[in-house]
């Protein structure tokens, strides 16, 4: 890592390269990003490297203000995005520039990029949201997740039981209907990610399948990274195989 | 109006600011204008800096243990500054108030440069705010500020003599190096910005008679608030 950001320089920033990695896993609510990061982490340190998990909204600073934000007063829409931003600002300075000074690869859960689009859904403008995020640093890989919004319904009603007021956007008054408007809230979302994809080079894996194959396909993105082998198509990801005789007569 | 202006705001309210350093006697003149106007029966909103519950508990807690860098001291107060600007500024001035401001996002601005943020992100940040319609910056020595500050018996607090830039280990002494990066910065924005540059070292009386007359040409047609709520 360069220590780059996207603009504004960091004030306070350790003026060395940071050594660590920094890789992105993006994607909506249900997308399998935290069984992702999990066996990722796992791979990462069975080839011994040292990893870092961080996600959104769990900085000490203001994690108990950003909860009872939720649960009652309204928040403007800068406001909110303000909020989501020093939260950011706080773990990016306290958490992901010391493990990556130190070395360490720093897995991130969730990025800027769903802090942007969640703020541009609730009206704040892409410049502003750009901008505003303009001191984080540029991961060396960012993996967006994709899966259908079907999928996702049936994952989230699958791990909650019904469908979360704040993943379906129920502030925004898209929609009375809670089905409805997580459609709605998904479509807008998707839509800034498209756009987002282009712009910030997201590398994009088909999350509708199994998470063993959503592993394989996110180990061929990391692979070249570390330099280990990437799985051939149809192997087991997770299971350490020893070197076929084939590739010993082919090398031979 | 400066160099990455922020739009005007369209509304049918006018946005009053004060700006300065502590200790410059702008609250004690922004209050009596504030009496000034609403004893002429204008709709008056007055309101100061890092007021909003939301957040001050989060800069207080933060301040306490040491947690804050120039970043997130610099977002945590653009938080507190928006969440009172959409909730409290934005709605009177949309209703046709006169809103009387005790510090606006300059204040900010002056902060976060001295603390090493880059201006243009922070104006960008800010530009949800508005241009105010009339903006007073008042000019006072520094060696002024912290004497009344001190015959006065106040305590300098930590951030204001910004300890945390580690300028110098004496209280008085980063007070004084922080309070001139700070009066260096307005002086240059309130240049760019044309604000009205009030001399703090003249008496208070002076100073206000000077305001009212800066204002008054904005009061023209502007309706008071008998007129807001009744017809004829």
């Amino acid at each position: 890592m360069t220590g780059r950001t996207y603009g504004t320089r960091l004030p306070g920033m350790p003026p060395s390269a940071l050594r660590g990695r920094l890789i992105v896993i993006e994607g909506a609510d249900g997308s399998g990003r935290t069984t992702e990061v999990a066996l990722l982490k796992e791979r990462l340190e069975v080839e011994g490297h040292a990893v870092v998990d961080t996600g959104l909204r769990r900085s000490d600073l203001v994690s108990a203000e950003i909860d009872r934000a939720k649960q009652g007063h309204t928040l403007g829409a800068a406001t909110m995005a303000l909020l989501y931003a020093v939260d950011f600002a706080d773990q990016l300075e306290n958490k992901i520039v010391p493990a990556l000074a130190a070395g360490s690869t720093v897995l991130a859960d969730r990025y800027i990029y769903t802090l942007m689009a969640r703020a541009v859904a609730r009206g704040a403008s892409r410049a502003w949201a750009q901008e505003l995020y303009a001191f984080a640093l540029r991961p060396e890989l960012i993996v967006f997740l994709e899966a259908r919004p079907e999928i996702l319904l049936h994952r989230a009603i699958g791990k909650y039981g019904s469908l979360d007021y704040w993943e379906s956007g129920m502030d925004l008054c898209l929609s009375r209907d809670l089905f409805e408007s997580f459609f709605l809230y998904q479509d807008r979302l998707s839509r800034e990610f498209e756009w987002m994809r282009g712009h910030y080079g997201f590398e994009l894996v088909d999350a509708n399948h199994t998470p063993e194959q959503v592993h394989d396909d996110v180990l061929r993105l990391v692979a070249p990274l570390y330099g280990f082998a990437p799985p051939t198509p149809g192997s087991e990801p997770s299971r350490r195989e020893p070197r076929r005789p084939a590739s010993r007569a082919a090398s031979a | 109006m400066g160099e990455t202006p922020s739009p005007a705001h369209g509304f049918p309210g006018r946005l009053l600011i004060f700006e300065g350093l502590d200790g410059s006697g702008k609250s004690t003149q922004a209050a009596l204008i504030g009496k000034w106007l609403a004893a002429q029966g204008y709709r008056v909103f007055s309101t100061e800096w890092n007021s909003s519950e939301l957040v001050s508990s989060v800069i207080k807690r933060g301040k306490k243990k040491g947690l804050l860098t120039p970043t997130t001291f610099s977002l945590l107060h653009a938080t507190d500054f928006a969440d009172r600007f959409e909730r409290r500024i934005l709605p009177p001035l949309r209703a046709g108030y006169l809103v009387v401001c005790d510090r606006y996002a300059y204040t900010a601005f002056v902060r976060d440069a001295a603390r090493g943020c880059d201006p243009d992100w922070v104006r960008t940040i800010y530009s949800f705010a508005p241009r105010p319609d009339l903006a007073f910056y008042f000019r006072v020595p520094v060696a002024t500020t912290l004497r009344r500050k001190l015959a006065s018996r106040q305590k300098i607090n930590y951030y204001e003599a910004g300890m945390d830039l580690g300028l110098s280990d004496d209280l008085e002494e980063s007070y004084q190096k922080f309070q001139t990066r700070l009066k260096r910065e307005y002086e240059r924005i309130a240049q760019a910005d044309r604000f009205t540059v009030i001399d703090s070292s003249r008496p208070v009386e002076e100073i206000q008679r000077v305001l009212r007359e800066h204002i008054r040409p904005m009061l023209e047609n502007f309706p008071t608030g008998a007129a807001l709520t009744h017809d004829g």
